[in-house]
């Protein structure tokens, strides 16, 4: 190969380089985040499963629900009280600190959503 | 073909090194305002469009105006512009991006972009705005790229990129009527609401792009050896002198339209951009300046478009008088027309309007980038041409 | 003769890029009109009814459980409207700032110091900036004295609407213009449009212009980069609630608001008993705001 011995060794370093992440952490994938659950509540709107996994398509679901539709009614049942589709109003009032519960996963993730630009986190 | 645009002479590379200079600097000044938000401009909640939106205006214009070129060329055959029409459909292509980078500028959100075709609004100019910018980008980069290619190989063009070519020039006069239709149709802006919009940025149009592509090509013959031809370019200086002649007379529309009428909603704009207008004690006229010199430097234009000497005899007249066409153009659409529409205010208030200096850096950044794009174009343009010729 | 193959050559061209011409023409011209009957599913005169958000298919009716009737012409749905009575606000100045600084501080409205970035929902001014279409020629005492209360008047044929290029603001089935901050990629073209300068954006983060210590923690700020505006407490509203500005008002009545739209309501009987003028009518946006001067 014309200037082989340029080329091998760099790909080399690039393969390296672009899988640093992987072979860095030796296949360990850091300590599994813990958000701090309230402590007075059992049930969130849906499984905990499906919350981890859909919370995102059930805010914006909601967005466009009560935003665009205006549908403000209270029909989102957690335990036996009925509450409003809000983040602030209805999510925020059981999980009272975004530090404690939302951060913990999203940091890990690297997950910096702009929902806080605007809707207020709780005080802490 | 890219391959033209990275041979040259010392001056090419100072000249992109220039440009580049200016472009990072704009890169750097947009970070801040990216993390600052759009108030490090002069705008205000009065004055909501400032100098990026109306360079994005004025900048639609030039980049219609090559159609001036593509329609006596491909339409009625007239073989004196063969060597200039691909300088119009390369400037289209910088004047574009310049607009669609002006345009990404001003926007409060820009990651959100992409809601203006995920959640397009059909009743909304914005949107037919961006199809025809887009579309009129697309054109000019096939067009011109595929009858570059054809004249390296020096073969015919293909027939079907006929269909593309002809399609340019509807799609030409439609981004600055589209543009225009933006303004013409809001009911709280008397300035603008006049049917007279449109026709008058097509004319300005028509005047100010054949004009940055004289003065351009009249440097080209200079420095890089490509000489368009006496008959185009004085086929262009009629172009020029008409177009400018009949904006000005829409503007002078305008004037007869205020000030008989005498309706205040018409005249107070008018009155606010050429003389100054007097409000709660106080005279506002920090565009008035402007104004003048736009009027000044169409007189000189014309001036040295119509005397046979400097119009025939010199290119460095004839450059002069295209360069104080294209100013003088940039002054009356670029600050007057779209500055003006916000003074006064729908509640008869006035607040003036300045540029802050991170706004100018990046407005000029942008332009340098379009100098910097056109630049590499019009190399590869040339390197063809020469290649030919050889 | 190659000349004349040339000619031959070039009028078929030409007659090849006319008809391309004018097929283009012809639908550019026509198209928006066609898409304006598709979307709205009326003819534009008749479209006088509160649309819901969501597109409407040709054809179909807006999506409000209220009317059942399929007619065109009679007007479906809540309209909500609002009439300001000058005559009690100009003799209470002091109500007037409690109505404004109520409504900024039940949305969270930053106050900042540079007017450049000045933003605000509801303000008072002077009858001749409230009103530039009516004359200010030997106005009375009273009004040269007093201010006006000018807010979004929620038109019932918004031009914001028509040009925000995203759907971002919007008529909701109730009649009022809302804005959904999160589809706004903050062009101000709505801005531009609008005839009563109503639209106020974020130049820079809002936080920066409130005290995050005392903001109402039941609704949220808004972000940089988008444009804001007077809601008519939508999300009161929406919960059986007036907006703050009429519950601040109390008994005094200086504002009413109900569904323009019921002939029954309060404030349409308002409406029948008093005279009301309206800013800039000739702008045909049929504002939902009327003023008792």
């Amino acid at each position: 190969m014309y200037d082989g011995g340029k080329i091998i060794p760099g790909l080399i370093i690039f393969v390296l380089f672009i899988t640093f992440p992987i072979w860095y952490n030796r296949g360990n994938a850091g300590t599994v985040p813990q958000p701090e659950l309230p402590k007075n509540y059992k049930q969130c709107v849906l499984p905990d499963a499906d919350m981890r996994a859909e919370h995102m398509q059930l805010l914006n679901r909601w967005r466009d629900q009560v935003l665009r539709t205006g549908d403000r009614s209270f029909d989102v049942k957690i335990g036996d009280t009925m509450y409003q589709k809000s983040l602030m109003n209805t999510c925020m009032q059981c999980h009272t600190s975004k530090k404690k519960f939302c951060d913990r996963c999203h940091t890990y993730a690297s997950v910096k959503p702009y929902c806080w630009d605007c809707h207020v986190a709780p005080v802490e | 073909m890219f391959e033209k645009a990275l041979k040259g002479n010392k001056y090419y590379w100072m000249w992109l090194a220039f440009l580049g200079t200016f472009m990072a600097i704009a890169a750097f000044c947009y970070v801040r305002q990216f993390n600052y938000g759009l108030g490090l401009t002069g705008m205000s909640r009065d004055v909501s469009w400032g100098l990026y939106i109306s360079q994005f205006t004025f900048l639609v214009g030039v980049a219609a105006g090559g159609v001036m070129l593509v329609l006596p060329y491909y339409v009625h055959n007239y073989k004196a512009f063969g060597r200039i029409t691909i300088l119009g459909e390369f400037l289209a292509i910088s004047a574009l991006l310049m607009c669609l980078s002006f345009i990404v500028v001003d926007l409060g959100q820009p990651m959100r972009m992409l809601n203006v075709i995920l959640h397009a609004q059909p009743r909304s100019m914005l949107f037919y705005d961006m199809i025809v910018l887009n579309g009129y980008l697309f054109l000019n980069i096939l067009c011109g790229w595929v009858i570059l290619t054809a004249e390296r190989k020096e073969v015919k063009p293909p027939k079907w990129i006929y269909f593309f070519v002809y399609l340019s020039i509807p799609f030409a006069v439609s981004i600055h009527t589209v543009t225009a239709m933006l303004y013409c149709g809001l009911p709280g802006r008397h300035f603008w609401l006049s049917a007279i919009v449109a026709p008058r940025f097509l004319a300005s149009a028509f005047a100010a792009g054949p004009a940055l592509i004289v003065v351009v090509a009249l440097i080209l013959k200079r420095v890089a050896n490509f000489d368009v031809g006496k008959k185009a370019l004085d086929k262009l200086a009629t172009i020029i002198l008409y177009a400018a002649l009949t904006n000005m007379f829409f503007v002078g529309l305008e004037f007869f339209v205020a000030y008989y009428s005498n309706i205040p909603g018409h005249i107070h704009t008018i009155e606010y951009l050429f003389f100054g207008l007097e409000h709660d004690g106080h005279v506002y006229n920090n565009l008035v300046p402007f104004m003048r010199m736009f009027v000044l430097l169409f007189v000189v234009g014309v001036a040295l478009l119509s005397i046979p000497y400097t119009r025939r005899q010199s290119d460095f007249w004839l450059g002069a008088g295209c360069t104080a066409l294209f100013i003088s153009l940039w002054l009356d659409k670029g600050i007057g027309f779209v500055l003006g529409g916000f003074v006064p205010n729908p509640l008869n208030e006035i607040t003036e309007y300045y540029p802050t200096a991170n706004e100018i850096f990046i407005a000029l950044g942008i332009w340098a980038m379009g100098f910097f794009v056109l630049t590499i174009l019009y190399k590869i343009a040339i390197g063809v041409e020469h290649e030919i010729e050889a | 003769m190659s000349r004349e193959g040339g000619y031959i050559q070039m009028d078929k061209k030409r007659r090849d890029f006319l008809k391309i011409a004018g097929a283009t023409t012809l639908a550019g011209l026509g198209g928006p009109a066609v898409v304006e009957r598709l979307v709205t599913g009326t003819s534009p005169a008749q479209a006088r009814a509160g649309h819901g958000e969501h597109p409407v298919a040709h054809g179909a009716k807006t999506h409000t459980a209220a009317s059942g009737h399929e007619d065109n012409n009679a007007p479906t749905g809540r309209r909500l409207g609002m009439v300001v009575d000058l005559r009690k606000l100009r003799k209470q100045p002091e109500l007037m700032e409690k109505i404004v600084h109520a409504c900024h501080a039940e949305h969270n409205v930053p106050h900042f110091p540079n007017k450049k970035d000045e933003i605000k929902w509801i303000w008072r001014t002077k009858f001749e900036n409230a009103f530039p279409e009516h004359s200010d020629y030997y106005k009375d005492k009273l009004t040269i004295a007093g201010d006006v209360l000018v807010l979004c008047n929620h038109c019932d044929e918004p031009p914001c609407v028509k040009a925000c290029p995203t759907r971002a603001t919007f008529k909701n089935k109730d009649g009022i213009v809302a804005m959904d901050y999160h589809r706004c990629i903050g062009c101000r073209f709505c801005m531009a449009a609008c005839p009563y300068g109503s639209r106020s954006f974020n130049w820079r983060d809002p936080r920066a212009g409130l005290d995050m210590n005392h903001i109402n923690h039941r609704f949220p700020t808004r972000m940089r980069g988008v444009v804001e505006k007077c809601n008519f407490c939508a999300e009161r509203v929406g919960l059986g609630k007036q907006p703050k500005c009429v519950e601040v008002c109390g008994s005094t009545k200086a504002m009413i608001f109900g569904d323009l739209n019921d002939p029954d309501s309060e404030i349409r009987q308002v409406l029948k008993d008093n005279f009301t003028i309206q800013r800039k009518p000739s702008a045909g946006t049929h504002p939902s705001v009327f003023y008792i001067v």
